[in-house]
């Protein structure tokens, strides 16, 4: 058992009056992979925000490392790994300057380079086996590679908290389960690792611990202990019927 | 070859003739500076999304640059506070009603123009309106020069330092707020760039047009190129030679300065759309025709 990562303490945060999230406490420690399960609206992109410091509670205190947010920032600490959808996938970057872009809080003003920066960068693309197709235009990806470009990216800036914005959606077989092997050689290498997600089936395969949230924190702990139906069901407002359907299920949970 | 000849002296004369007159050389050459600034900059207005910000801004600098005008002080700080402060007014009835973003725009720009409108016509002064609407790029003053070189230095300087900062906020703002990018300085910057750069904007094609100056080029260069430098390159050149070519050209047939470089900036917007090598629509529509 490792060190506290990630210390969430009591935290509300809201939006112009309107609380997006109450009195939420979790404590994550280093080398655990935790599953963030809700609905959209239930406070999962308003707890990522929180931990990377973009929202400030209005009670409670998060620290990440025995760290304040502000701190944590400048170590480059936490990586974000960000939805397909969110990204300009028409932007006139290459592979190679996404990655870099990864470098930029550890470099000079002007954001030149150095040997070391380009030595991680090419570790991180071999890495996820993008290093062939560093000087395409990243529209030019596959749906796969796209992730993993941007998976490479979090990798290459090194911070050792990693929040994953639904990994696996609209990926193929085989980048899903690179990127599961890679999360699990993190684990062991001791980052923590919180990965939001509406993919049940693929939480029970290799999370540690799981989250539920929905406007608060439901229920927290071992992946066992906390996937129950009466669980699942007040995260989701309803049953979630069968649990081997999960899977399919959280299709239409969207 | 009697032809040839005749062509090419009438081609010289073309270009030459107009440089016996000094108003002529300082015009082409503010011009081109103008163009050169104004499209580095569209290459952020266009990836960013910026192009009704950028008319909102340039629009709302108008009471800006009378009362400076009034107060005998550089027309770029008046534009500067009405540029900023418009859109920070923007960002403010945004937050605090229930009214869309781009309502707020049209609404406040509309508004800031109607009172620059309101000042220029109460002051009764030297200051001519159709000279800040349309430009007036053959008559510019020594000490406008002055202001456009200063105003083309700053952005150029600051664009050259924060180039990156700013393709990673245009690009993907959370990254760089999660590593510590203070991104609400980059967003401030890039609209203080703007306020200034359509200061510089006003002289040449004047308010109305200015926002042209600030997306075409931009838009142009990212049907050609797939990397943000080359855009920026691409960008520049094409600024540059709109602005020279549409200053020769309001000379030989006497027409607006201002409409003739936006037109040549639009016909090789539209030379790009239809024949750009990847994205343009000739090479576009073969694409599907091979996948399908």
């Amino acid at each position: 058992m490792g060190n506290i990562s990630i210390d969430i303490e009591n935290v509300t945060v809201a939006y112009h009056g309107k609380v997006a999230l109450h009195s939420a406490s979790i404590k994550l420690e280093e080398g655990v992979i935790c599953g963030l399960v809700g609905m959209n609206g239930a406070g999962k992109s308003t707890l990522f925000k929180a931990i990377m410091g973009f929202v400030k509670p209005v009670r409670g205190k998060i620290s990440i490392q025995g760290l304040p947010i502000h701190q944590v920032q400048k170590r480059n600490l936490v990586a974000y790994v960000p939805q397909s959808e969110e990204v300009d996938w028409n932007f006139p970057v290459n592979v190679y300057d996404v990655v870099m872009m990864g470098r930029y809080g550890y470099m000079n003003v002007l954001r030149i380079p150095r040997s070391i920066d380009k030595k991680v960068v090419q570790e991180s693309l071999e890495r996820v086996g993008l290093w062939d197709l560093r000087f395409k235009q990243i529209g030019e990806l596959s749906g796969g590679q796209k992730k993993r470009a941007f998976f490479a990216r979090a990798l290459a800036q090194q911070g050792t908290v990693l929040l994953l914005d639904e990994p696996f959606a609209g990926v193929d077989i085989k980048t899903e389960k690179l990127m599961i092997d890679m999360l699990m050689e993190l684990r062991q290498a001791g980052y923590t690792i919180l990965i939001s997600t509406h993919d049940l089936a693929s939480i029970t395969t290799f999370c540690d611990q799981v989250v539920l949230i929905n406007r608060t924190i439901l229920a927290y702990g071992s992946t066992s202990e906390v996937f129950t139906e009466e669980n699942l069901s007040r995260t989701f407002g309803g049953s979630v019927g069968d649990f081997s359907g999960a899977k399919t299920n959280s299709r239409y949970l969207h | 070859m009697d032809f040839i000849q005749w062509f090419a002296q009438g081609f010289i004369h073309w270009f030459v003739a107009p440089m016996q007159h000094e108003f002529m050389v300082k015009a082409i050459l503010v011009s081109a500076l103008v163009g050169l600034v104004c499209s580095a900059l569209s290459c952020y207005m266009t990836l960013k999304g910026w192009a009704l910000m950028g008319d909102a801004v340039s629009h709302a600098v108008l009471p800006g640059v009378v009362i400076a005008y009034i107060m005998n002080i550089p027309l770029a700080i008046g534009a500067f506070v009405f540029g900023v402060g418009s859109v920070i007014a923007i960002g403010f009835i945004k937050a605090k009603t229930r009214i869309k973003e781009d309502t707020v725009i049209g609404l406040v720009f509309t508004g800031f123009f109607a009172l620059g409108l309101v000042l220029v016509s109460k002051i009764r002064s030297t200051i001519d309106l159709t000279h800040i609407l349309f430009g007036n790029v053959l008559g510019i003053s020594d000490s406008d020069i002055i202001q456009t070189i200063i105003i083309s230095v700053i952005t150029l300087v600051t664009l050259a330092i924060l180039r990156k900062d700013l393709i990673l906020f245009c690009f993907d703002s959370t990254h760089a707020r999660s590593i510590g990018l203070n991104t609400t300085f980059l967003y401030y910057t890039l609209l203080s760039l703007l306020s200034l750069t359509a200061v510089a904007g006003l002289q040449t094609v004047g308010i109305i047009l200015v926002v042209a100056m600030l997306v075409t080029p931009g838009a142009t260069a990212y049907l050609l190129s797939d990397r943000f430098d080359h855009m920026t390159l691409i960008a520049m050149a094409l600024g540059v030679f709109s602005s020279v070519m549409g200053t020769y050209i309001s000379y030989h047939i006497d027409g607006s300065t201002g409409g003739c470089i936006v037109v040549v900036q639009t016909i090789l917007f539209v030379l790009a759309m239809i024949f750009a090598p990847k994205h343009g629509i000739i090479a576009q529509s073969k694409n599907s025709e091979i996948n399908y």
